[in-house]
């Protein structure tokens, strides 16, 4: 893929070979030589399949009649009003089935398992949101799956767990480690290297090794083509700025990618800054970390003197990793893509008005991006068109919403629970389903 | 010839494979865990793999991720294996650092280089760096004089089998299965066909390691591999000890049956 932050433009230093997965300094594979084998063959598998007509149309007969693509666009005017009068656009990712921009990655990745002949698929999931995503997938393609779950997500997210299981998937807490999705990621490469004749590794986000941060944006990218033309449609030009959530980063360079050569459209990433980035308690990877290698590919991270990987924190599950995929480092850099930082109170605060200006319930992490609006909305005043990536619905949050806002006392949420607890659960391993 | 090489063509000349061990530096602690990569030693270990906590370890398995978290909860820190290197080297074997790439970059690569040729060290192994993305390695590596260890698989291609072996200084470090670090009831059969066609492209010495368990192991993997590594089963004696002396005791003990199944594994002719 060509674009404008090609050798001709870019620094030295700061070009991009995507055919090995370079983005600059960034990218690339870290990777035990044991694994070489698997990623050059689902390279190939994927070079092959994005060659292919039969392919292209099977993955977008699956998006117009199980996705629900394309998805909408959304005007807010009463959101819109506190955000310096801009004109706001949402992209509604949260309508594709299975409730956020997740599917669109899972559904080409389990049709790309099929074609390398696999039967078993595994992925990592934090808030469980992509682990429902590939137990859906594997349900539809007949696929065995298996979920590695940091045990405390588990519990943080016994729902969503309860969900994987409903589709058939097996979830395993893992224990290692500071047992969140970090560690899950840990595991699932584990998995692969060991099953990797049977098994193809869903990863849900654009990190990890070449091919994977190509692939992953390639099959989010549609998101982007679609609100481009949307937008054009809708406003007759091009949005003046593109926004988007930035955790792992694969709905923001969804969205982004499209856009990286109108030089004119800016394209800002939210990242999660928990407490706040000089507490040290967030998520912000490009804001507050520095470059560094993790999960198999160099980009920015959270890591102490020593290079070990620091936790990071946020309010959002979707957002609480330590790394970020290596094309966003690579905007960053090259100066293409900017990157705020966005407190657990902003997005908050921005979840409400969402909620009460326009009756949408966002996902925590899709608030991030809507603070993001709010900030860049009153920066620019009325003339602007900002258009952001509303990749996911809220209900999963609402329990976190509940208890953030007070919405339901402690006393409520105590009998809830004792009495979700009295009632009789013969197995919690799913065994008794 | 560097440290590595030399060790590994006495062992050669003595007709026998050479005895690897790996231990992490800080587990139990880190005076414990320099203690036990001298006891070792002195049990018959040729070289030493110092082993540097990672906090995501993803070729290890089980008991190697808890050995290095404990180091890390410890306070173990990369200055800690370099120096624990250098107390290897004094004791009479070369130290090979075993680490995951992120610590080597964030030490500064040359710096690392520099320190590490310093303290006596021998070189490094590298799980997750594939000689792609070595660039910086190779140079530093060269500057100071220093061993480079990448590792090579059963699924590894013949092409893949001949850029690794070119980049590698010392030994090739051949896995012997598909999967991470752990002992294992057998070895299998993949490792002899790797080292088989490991040597097909190079003529440096070839060491297996991942799932080597017990003598008997050790003697089998003997019988065609230039050395045997062992790591988990070395780490677990450490860990089941009721106390650091006993650690130490235990995993001497253990390191001289490995020895001892190295000496008896005949060699076949190379």
């Amino acid at each position: 893929m060509q674009t404008s932050a090609d050798a001709s433009t870019a620094p030295p230093g700061l070009t991009r070979d995507e055919s090995i997965g370079r983005f600059g300094p960034y990218g690339g594979r870290f990777v035990p030589g044991a694994r070489v084998a698997a990623l050059d063959l689902l390279g190939a598998a994927l070079r092959t399949a994005q060659a292919d007509p039969e392919f292209l149309e099977q993955l977008a007969a699956l998006h117009r009649t199980y996705t629900g693509r394309p998805s909408i666009l959304t005007e807010v005017q009463r959101f819109a009003g506190h955000a310096g009068g801009a004109r706001v656009l949402l992209k509604r990712e949260d309508l594709n089935h299975t409730g956020s921009h997740k599917i669109n990655n899972v559904l080409g990745q389990a049709l790309l398992t099929q074609r390398m002949g696999k039967t078993r698929v595994i992925a990592e999931t934090g808030a469980g949101q992509h682990g429902v995503a590939t137990a859906t997938a594997a349900a539809l393609f007949g696929l065995e799956c298996v979920v590695y779950m940091g045990e405390e997500d588990t519990r943080r997210q016994a729902l969503n767990v309860a969900r994987m299981r409903l589709l058939g998937a097996e979830v395993v807490p893992v224990t290692t480690g500071s047992r969140t999705l970090k560690d899950a990621i840990n595991e699932a490469m584990r998995d692969w290297v060991t099953n990797v004749d049977s098994t193809h590794y869903l990863l849900g986000t654009v990190a990890g090794p070449h091919p994977f941060p190509v692939m992953v944006r390639d099959f989010h990218r549609v998101i982007g083509v679609e609100a481009r033309a949307q937008v054009l449609d809708l406003v007759g030009r091009l949005p003046d700025v593109v926004l988007a959530c930035v955790g792992g980063g694969s709905n923001a360079i969804g969205i982004f990618h499209p856009f990286l050569d109108d030089a004119d459209v800016r394209l800002v990433g939210l990242e999660a800054a928990g407490d706040g980035v000089d507490t040290g308690r967030h998520a912000a990877t490009i804001t507050g970390g520095s470059p560094g290698v993790l999960h198999g590919a160099r980009s920015y991270l959270l890591q102490d003197a020593d290079g070990q990987t620091v936790e990071s924190h946020s309010i959002s599950a979707g957002l609480d990793y330590p790394g970020v995929g290596p094309e966003h480092a690579f905007l960053h850099d090259i100066g293409r893509a900017e990157y705020r930082p966005v407190t657990d109170v902003a997005a908050m605060d921005a979840f409400k008005l969402m909620c009460r200006t326009e009756g949408i319930i966002p996902a925590i992490e899709t608030a991030h991006a809507l603070a993001g609006v709010l900030e860049v909305g009153r920066e620019l005043g009325p003339d602007a068109v900002l258009l952001v990536n509303f990749s996911g619905r809220g209900d999963k949050d609402v329990d976190t919403a509940a208890r953030w806002f007070g919405l339901v006392s402690g006393d409520d949420l105590g009998h809830a629970e004792q009495v979700k607890a009295a009632e009789p659960v013969a197995e919690s391993d799913g065994a008794g389903w | 010839m560097t440290g590595v090489a030399a060790t590994l063509a006495v062992a050669r000349a003595e007709g026998r494979s050479a005895l690897i061990g790996y231990l992490p530096v800080g587990f139990p602690d880190v005076e414990t865990s320099i203690a036990a990569m001298v006891a070792i030693v002195e049990a018959g270990v040729d070289v030493v793999e110092v082993g540097v906590p990672y906090s995501d370890p993803l070729m290890d398995g089980p008991v190697i991720q808890a050995a290095v978290d404990a180091a890390l909860r410890g306070g173990a820190r990369t200055t800690d294996a370099i120096a624990a290197a250098g107390a290897v080297a004094r004791s009479g074997a070369p130290a090979l650092v075993m680490t995951y790439w992120n610590i080597v970059e964030r030490y500064g690569v040359d710096a690392f280089a520099a320190d590490l040729a310093a303290a006596g060290g021998a070189g490094l192994i590298t799980p997750d760096l594939i000689p792609d993305e070595a660039g910086e390695w190779l140079a530093a590596s060269d500057a100071h004089g220093l061993d480079r260890v990448f590792l090579v698989a059963p699924s590894s291609t013949q092409a893949r089998l001949q850029a690794t072996t070119a980049a590698c200084r010392g030994f090739v470090y051949a896995a012997s299965t598909m999967g991470v670090t752990g002992v294992r009831a057998s070895v299998g059969d993949a490792a002899a066909v790797l080292v088989a066609r490991t040597r097909e492209v190079t003529d440096l010495p070839v060491c297996v390691g991942l799932g080597v368990s017990n003598g008997a192991q050790a003697a089998e993997v003997a019988r065609y591999a230039d050395g045997v590594i062992v790591g988990s089963a070395l780490v677990g004696a450490l860990a089941e000890a009721a106390s650091p002396a006993e650690g130490v005791a235990a995993v001497a003990r253990l390191a001289a049956e490995f020895s001892d199944g190295v000496r008896s594994g005949r060699r076949q002719p190379v």
